[in-house]
């Protein structure tokens, strides 16, 4: 359950930004979550309530926004998309893969007052 | 946008509304391993600037990771100096067999926690003397799941499979066998007991990670640990 880490980080980082910038409230926090990060998006969310408890982000909104995952094979070069780690090019049948998206684990915006 | 108040409107000139103390939007773009990274960079900068080559060992509980820790600086400790970072929910059990090898050993205990980081790290090698040592091996908690997310700072993320286990593994838990650029597969003594196909175990890992290099082995017979040897001979030399 590293996802309570990853939340916990995520406080932290919105808490920096609010406080660098004068504000004492946090009414929303947007992140990026890719479908190949390897961080379960409803375990943030899952979390994300007992996480924020006496913080300047208790009782803001957490707004996920899941990036699909691509890759790219190394052979034929064709990107094609992959929610889960495929395993082979849809395309050649090749196994030289690589990510194009979908790792991104990434704060992105916050609402503050 | 309107960058005063955020409202996002492009042909926004006129604001009939009062600014303060309304919401506002801040665009932040922080990667949320933000903090572990940049320690693990001091790690990975302090590690170089003492000539020290690091491993993180990383596999389910029981392959073996200790046991292949405890082989190698037996058989190696005369060439190269280990020191050794345990990581475990509890006990210093691990601790205490390194420390029978005569190598400078610390246990990090992470409570409830499934997984060491970059911090633990470095307040972990503060204690240890990084000038003499050649090899600093950091037996990550037994979790095929979540240490694959973070960086310590180490040259090498090394996973260790054991044949009990099965082939699939690779499949399975296909984040932490492409974050790993070495795989280990240990117990091999125990083939001619198993159904483990060999062959395929190596195909799955390929599919995950057309990259990771392979190395067949036996802490208990012994089989195998030469090539491993060689290879962390030469990436120390
Ligand atoms: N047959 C056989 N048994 C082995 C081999 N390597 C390790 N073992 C046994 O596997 C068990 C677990 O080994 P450890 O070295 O403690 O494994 P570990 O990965 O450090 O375990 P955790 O730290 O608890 O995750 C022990 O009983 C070892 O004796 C091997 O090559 N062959
Ligand atoms: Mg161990
Ligand atoms: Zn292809």
């Amino acid at each position: 359950m590293h996802e309570v880490g990853i939340t916990r980080s995520l406080v932290e980082i919105a808490e920096e930004h609010a406080r660098t910038g004068g504000h004492n409230k946090v009414l929303s926090v947007s992140v990026d979550i890719g479908e190949l990060s390897g961080v379960v998006a409803e375990a943030v969310e899952f979390c994300f309530e007992a996480v924020v408890r006496g913080t300047l982000l208790e009782g803001s909104r957490l707004i996920i926004n899941r990036i699909p995952g691509a890759m790219r094979c190394r052979d034929c070069q064709q990107e094609f998309p992959a929610d889960n780690y495929t395993l082979e090019c849809p395309q050649c049948g090749s196994f030289m893969l690589d990510f194009t998206k979908g790792k991104e684990l990434q704060m992105t915006e916050m609402e503050v007052e | 946008m309107c960058i005063e108040c955020g409202c996002g409107e492009i042909n926004h000139h006129h604001h009939d509304h009062e600014h303060d103390p309304g919401p506002k939007t801040l665009r932040v773009e922080e990667d949320l391993l933000a903090k572990n990274n940049r320690l693990a960079g001091l790690n990975r900068a302090l590690f170089a600037e003492r000539g020290v080559f690091v491993l993180n060992l990383v596999s389910s509980p029981g392959s073996g990771k200790t046991s292949l820790l405890e082989k190698t600086i037996s058989d190696l400790k005369t060439e190269l100096c280990f020191a050794v970072l345990e990581g475990d929910q509890q006990t210093a059990n691990d601790a205490n067999r390194i420390a029978a090898t005569g190598a400078p050993v610390k246990q990090i205990n992470t409570g409830a926690g499934c997984h060491l980081d970059a911090h633990m790290v470095g307040h972990g090698v503060e204690g240890f003397d990084l000038d003499a040592a050649d090899i600093l091996m950091i037996e990550n908690v037994g979790n095929l799941v979540c240490p694959a997310e973070f960086d310590l700072g180490e040259q090498h993320k090394v996973v260790i499979l054991s044949v009990t286990e099965g082939e699939d593994k690779p499949q399975k838990y296909p984040h932490m066998f492409r974050a790993a650029d070495i795989m280990l597969i240990n117990k091999i003594d125990l083939l001619p007991y198993l159904d483990f196909n060999l062959e395929q175990c190596r195909t799955y890992a390929q599919q995950v990670n057309p990259d990771i290099r392979i190395f067949e082995l036996s802490c208990n017979s012994g089989e195998g640990l030469d090539s491993w040897y060689d290879w962390l001979r030469q990436a120390t030399a």
